[in-house]
């Protein structure tokens, strides 16, 4: 070891000769001295090599060719570990270099980039270094003319630093697609690839990249069909993925359509390919999130996929990992395996759950897959975040279909992992966990008993207090659906636990989702008169404020015909009845609404006042003759001769009462 | 439209359905019947039924089962109308099988049922595979011969391997059902919906990879040294002495035979690709003492050529007579030098193979190829057709249709030239002839040249007289009278070296041949453009001078074939014979796309 440094400090030392040509001959050995050889990078960056190098490399004095070799040392240092590179980028040396390609001198352009590359694509190395200079961007544009080799590592650099939208829009401001488009059809496999990798870092999720993309030709082709053509079967799957991922950003983007003949004949299916058990692991996790990407918002690419070389089979495989085999015969294999265990098992999960998203027959072919009901229990409790996430997305695409509700996730007692994963997850996975939740507390399942007894209400209660909209509205929504046309033991827990003081925070929620559900929870803890009167009796006040309030409110139709049920629901009880019989205000706003343009809201205030004068025995007299006094009778009358024949009807159904 | 009932004619059903098609092989292939009711045809390629229950199915297939050797088979089936039930299946039969079911249902059949989406593999009971399909669709059979397995592609989504472990010889099936079902059948006449050329790429891709991956292990360093020996004897095959020392100096490797011995090829082969035979002839028999006496065919082919090259102008008997002595026939246009073209040249060999999928004309047998197969005599040469390897160069030269495509012709003779030389030689070994090298080569026997000087002194002036005068006129002789006579009279002598050929072993139809489209060049006003121009294209050369030079090898007891050659010869046939064993991957393994 001390020999070793002994030698180190003379490779350094000899940087330090007063004679130029010793100087350059001292780098020279360096170089020599250190490719491959990790320890020997690590000494002599201890050593301070790396600031002289830096040094000689900004020395106006110091001959091209010797600054060429520092930056080439600089490169082989920048080879080895994470810590070489923290510690070069520590030393500034992103700067330095990117000061050196002003040089005229390509070869030392050329030195730089290599070296720039090798740092940027770390990941220790901090994107943000290469946008904070503003010229770096235009220059690095204008060298891309410069050789293969340049346009090779600027594009890799673009690709490995361009990490947001930001970053999108940087690169494309400077004319990224005009300047790379032509590199697609390079003579050098290697430019072509990068080119393409660019162009996909730069179309993901961006609408405007995407639809200048479409409209660039190359060579008298549009991209496209240069992109098409590097998905033919014989190339490469590197180029094959990566073409599949340019094109599927821009049908997503919507400059392609998803009817297109490329995407149905072209994209799909190779992505398709990509998850077919010849390819390499990590080819098949990107094959299976990107076509996942493609067909989400489409029900037509969902059933084409769904046919698609057995692809539901084929997804059944990704759960294999490590196989049995591997563990025995190869200790490598199986270290591979595992690393990529996690990442295939949440790629064929957020699959399935794209491919389950909207047709039933679908979702049927999916359940049926061999375990998979069970693969995706256990995927709810994995201990990685990724697998959980994707394992109660595919659960949510699946509890869309009434069937399955009925049957497997019953049969399988979904609700158990489900209930576990709601107890301390991120955000993320809460709002997909309690979205599924919503929809197995629907009246017709059957998992919705066993989860009201599992102490649900508490849970739920906990989430409409969430700072995130979509977690209150899931809350409230799974509330809602708990307490449609749940017993009074049930609803009287929801009050209690939800606690009125919180369930009209609700109601002055600035989320409309949020609202309407929670508008929709009243009208069904509203419902059968005894629980009305009940539930009345103790709360009638603050909800008679609270609808008064709405009605008031700057709201949509929705939320005041809503809100407007909810009255007729209070006027159906028997006592509930008084409190918007005592109340003028009330009685006022709804003549108001029953006069209104929108036929909904004149139905809904109409059903209200007919529950009100609903004929039955005792006091029903009383009530008519005050509304009739308040002039309900002549608007009756009116809405008889409606033009909504509901309206019309309902109107003709309250008369009918006054007669009696 | 449709006819009604039983009564429909044969001859119809065979006339609807077009030619298979698949990249590799063209063969002519219909649809034929199925059974006596419920099948009939229209004026358009259809297929047309009108049973009721599953009693009344019936089929109707291929009229050729699918060749293992197109390696990838495909076709597609659109369903002009799902009739009344849609009951359809699309799939493959083995000879024998019922025709009166649908694909699928029996032994060695097999079937994708348009009613439910089933695959059938000789069952009665089919297994979920893929989806329903109905009036409108597309339905593509595609049969792998590489892993004999079958997917199926509705509206040109592959919807992945319906049956594995296919048996040969399966025919291309449709059966229908239901009245009113129609559906049309596509080889090939019209493009597919599904990219099959793409699902090929990757196969031929695949098939490529594994021959270049192929894997050699241990044995690295001996190929190193087979390689090494490949490329030497082939550069001292061809002469090309100093290339081969500064390769085998480089490599470290011996040369077998000597320099002046390859010095002396070389010069040999340049003179007759220079068009100055007799030159070539006599430097022949001063260094090779014997040979050419042992050798009679070689000897009048030789002579034949001197003929036509008299008649070019550019023999050194006539150019003697000429004032301006190089002729424009000298140039070799491109390339002055006998260089093989590899590249061309292999589809041709490829396409000896009867049953090769490329195989356009029925050429010959391959084992005809053989180098060790020995004929028992000059007939067996020349009684085989004009295109055989065995009927040797001017039968290419003599046929019309050569001089038609000029730019083929010439290739195409250099490749028969390495095999050619094989049947001529062995033919010679059996024969003896003397007294015929005296005959004719007393005028020319007045050199008193050494050899080496010989070498050294003309290798300049063959240069010369390559690139010059191109472009003036070409005339008989050179258009020197003198010539002319002297031509005349070496003509006489070749007619009297035939006539004592023939006394000597009798009627040889190629000599008589070869002669007579010599002598029939002197019929033409304008020689160069008649119908048997083609002789004086001096391409023409380089079949009778690798002849020569193979002959000169054997004489010295050295290979008259480069093993670089015989290599590509037995990866050809190896090619051949997995066809003939119907491997499907032979499809995509060609010789050829391994040359550059």
């Amino acid at each position: 070891m001390q020999e070793v440094t002994a030698t180190s400090r003379h490779y350094v030392d000899r940087l330090f000769h007063p004679d130029p040509q010793k100087v350059l001959q001292g780098v020279i050995d360096m170089k020599n001295a250190v490719i491959g050889n990790n320890k020997q990078k690590a000494n002599l960056i201890v050593l301070g090599a790396v600031p002289r190098l830096l040094y000689l490399l900004q020395q106006g004095l110091s001959s091209s060719e010797l600054r060429t070799e520092c930056v080439v040392v600089l490169g082989s240092l920048a080879m080895g570990t994470e810590n070489n590179i923290k510690s070069l980028v520590d030393c500034h040396i992103i700067p330095a270099l990117l000061q050196g390609l002003v040089c005229p001198d390509l070869v030392f352009i050329e030195a730089c980039l290599r070296c720039l590359r090798t740092v940027f694509i770390s990941p220790v190395t901090p994107v943000q270094l290469l946008y904070t200079d503003p010229t770096v961007i235009p220059h690095l544009m204008s060298l891309l003319s410069r050789s293969p080799r340049t346009q090779d590592y600027i594009t890799q650099i673009f690709s490995h630093c361009c990490k947001s939208p930001e970053h999108q829009t940087v690169l494309f401001n400077h004319g990224a697609i005009q300047n790379i488009a032509p590199m697609l059809i390079s003579l050098s496999y290697k430019v072509r690839m990068q080119a393409l990798k660019c162009f996909s870092v730069l179309a993901y999720e961006n609408t405007q990249v995407s639809m200048t993309l479409v409209n660039v030709l190359v060579d008298g082709d549009l991209l496209s069909q240069v992109f098409v053509r590097m998905l033919q079967r014989n190339l490469p799957i590197e180029m094959q993925l990566t073409a599949a991922k340019c094109l599927t950003y821009m049908c997503r983007a919507g400059a392609i359509r998803t009817d297109d003949r490329c995407i149905v004949l072209k994209t799909l299916p190779c992505l398709v390919r990509m998850c077919s058990k010849e390819r390499l692991l990590e080819e098949r996790v990107e094959g299976a999130e990107t076509l996942a990407y493609l067909m989400e918002p489409d029900v037509e690419l969902q059933r084409i996929a769904s046919v698609t070389d057995h692809l539901v089979a084929m997804l059944a495989d990704y759960f294999k990992y490590p196989s049995s085999v591997s563990a025995i015969t190869d200790i490598k294999r199986l270290d591979h395996d595992l690393k990529h265990a996690h990442e295939l098992r949440q790629a064929a999960f957020k699959l399935y759950a794209s491919l389950g998203s909207n047709d039933e027959d679908i979702r049927k072919k999916i359940t049926e897959t061999e375990n998979m009901m069970d693969r995706i229990v256990s995927g709810l409790s994995e201990s990685s975040i990724k697998v959980r996430l994707a394992a109660v997305r595919c659960l949510h695409s699946l509890s869309r279909s009434v069937q399955q509700l009925r049957t497997s996730f019953h049969d399988h007692a979904v609700w158990k992992p489900l209930m576990k994963l709601l107890q301390n997850a991120p955000d993320e996975v809460l709002v997909m966990a309690s979205s599924t939740l919503c929809n197995l507390l629907l009246e017709f399942s059957p998992s919705k008993e066993p989860i009201l007894e599992s102490g649900v209400v508490e849970l739920l209660c906990s989430l409409t207090q969430s700072d995130s909209p979509a977690l209150r509205v899931n809350g409230i929504w799974a509330l809602m659906n708990m307490a449609f046309q749940a017993d009074q033991k049930v609803k009287g827990e929801i009050v209690r636990a939800l606690g009125t003081e919180q369930l009209f925070r609700l109601l002055s929620d600035p989320d409309t989702n949020v609202l309407m559900k929670t508008l929709g929870l009243l009208r069904n803890l509203l419902s059968t008169r005894p629980h009305i009167d009940q539930i009345m009796s103790s709360h009638g006040k603050q909800i008679m404020q609270a609808v008064t309030l709405i009605l008031e409110g700057e709201h949509s139709i929705e939320v005041k015909e809503q809100t407007l049920c909810i009255l007729a629901n209070i006027a159906d009880g028997n006592t509930a009845k008084e409190l918007i019989m005592t109340n003028d205000d009330i009685l006022q706003k709804i003549k108001y609404y029953m006069g209104h343009s929108n036929a909904k809201l004149q139905l809904a205030a109409t059903f209200c006042i007919s529950n009100l004068i609903w004929n039955e025995e005792g006091s029903c007299q009383e009530r008519q003759d005050k509304l009739r006094e308040l002039g309900f009778v002549d608007i009756l009358h009116k809405l008889t001769q409606a033009l909504d024949p509901n309206l019309c009807e309902r109107a003709k159904t309250a008369m009918q009462h006054y007669l009696a | 439209m449709q006819s009604k009932g039983n009564n429909y004619s044969k001859s119809d059903l065979h006339s609807f359905l077009g030619n298979h098609h698949s990249r590799n092989a063209v063969i002519q292939n219909q649809l034929s019947q199925g059974k006596e009711g419920g099948i009939c045809c229209e004026d358009r390629p259809n297929i047309y039924c009108h049973g009721k229950n599953h009693k009344d199915a019936a089929s109707v297939r291929a009229t050729h089962p699918i060749p293992a050797a197109c390696g990838i088979y495909y076709f597609e089936v659109k369903i002009v109308s799902k009739g009344r039930d849609g009951y359809m299946g699309i799939g493959l039969s083995a000879q024998g099988v019922n025709m009166n079911r649908l694909p699928g249902w029996d032994k060695h059949s097999y079937g994708y049922h348009g009613d439910d989406g089933h695959s059938f593999c000789s069952s009665g009971t089919g297994q979920p595979y893929g989806p329903t399909f109905t009036t409108g669709d597309v339905i593509g059979c595609c049969v792998n011969l590489i892993n004999n397995t079958c997917f199926y592609t509705k509206n040109g989504i592959s919807l992945g391997v319906a049956f594995t472990d296919l048996p040969p010889n399966l025919y291309p099936t449709v059966g229908l059902q239901t009245p009113g079902e129609i559906v049309d059948a596509n080889f090939g006449q019209q493009p597919f919906v599904f990219d099959i050329e793409d699902y090929m790429s990757e196969w031929r891709a695949k098939i490529h990879g594994m021959i270049a991956r192929f894997p050699i292990g241990e044995r690295l360093g001996e190929w190193q040294a087979v390689l090494q020996n490949m490329v030497s004897t082939y550069l001292v095959h061809h002469g090309y002495c100093a290339t081969a020392t500064a390769f085998a100096r480089a490599t470290e490797t011996l040369i077998q035979e000597d320099q002046t011995s390859i010095k002396n090829r070389q010069r040999i082969q340049k003179l007759v690709l220079a068009g100055r035979v007799g030159e070539a002839i006599e430097a022949t028999q001063q260094l090779y003492p014997g040979l050419l006496e042992h050798n009679s065919n070689l000897l009048f082919m030789l002579k034949c050529r001197q003929f036509v090259e008299m008649v070019n102008g550019t023999d050194s008997e006539v150019r003697c007579f000429s004032v301006r002595s190089p002729k424009s026939q000298d140039s070799y246009p491109g390339s002055p030098s006998l260089s093989p073209r590899h590249g061309a040249t292999n589809p041709h060999l490829h396409s000896a193979g009867a049953d090769s999928p490329t195989c356009s004309n029925g050429v010959t047998p391959p084992n005809k190829n053989k180098s060790h197969n020995k004929y028992p005599g000059v007939s067996s040469a020349s009684s085989s057709s004009s295109s055989s390897p065995s009927s040797v160069n001017y039968s290419e030269s003599n046929s019309t249709d050569s001089t038609k495509s000029q730019p083929h012709s010439g290739t195409s003779n250099q490749e028969t030239r390495c095999v050619a030389s094989d049947s001529e030689m062995e033919i010679e070994a059996e024969h003896y002839t003397n007294g015929v090298a005296e005959n004719s080569s007393t005028r020319i026997m007045n050199g008193t040249y050494k050899h080496q000087e010989i070498l050294q002194a003309e290798d300049g002036s063959l240069g010369n007289g390559v690139a010059e005068d191109s472009c003036a006129s070409r005339q008989l002789c050179g258009g020197n009278q003198a010539a002319t006579e002297r031509m005349i009279q070496f003509g006489r002598e070749l007619q009297g070296l035939n006539e004592q050929l023939c006394r000597e072993y009798g009627k040889n139809a190629t000599h008589k041949k070869m002669l007579q489209d010599a002598f029939s060049l002197l019929a033409y006003s304008d020689p160069w453009n008649c119908p048997v121009g083609q002789q004086l294209d001096p391409m023409q050369r380089e079949n009778i001078c690798s002849a020569l030079n193979s002959a000169i090898l054997e004489s010295q007891n050295l290979p008259k074939q480069p093993p670089l050659m015989l290599a590509v010869g037995q990866a050809t046939e190896c090619v051949q014979l997995m066809a003939r064993v119907r491997s499907g991957s032979c499809s995509f393994a060609r010789v050829d796309s391994f040359l550059h």
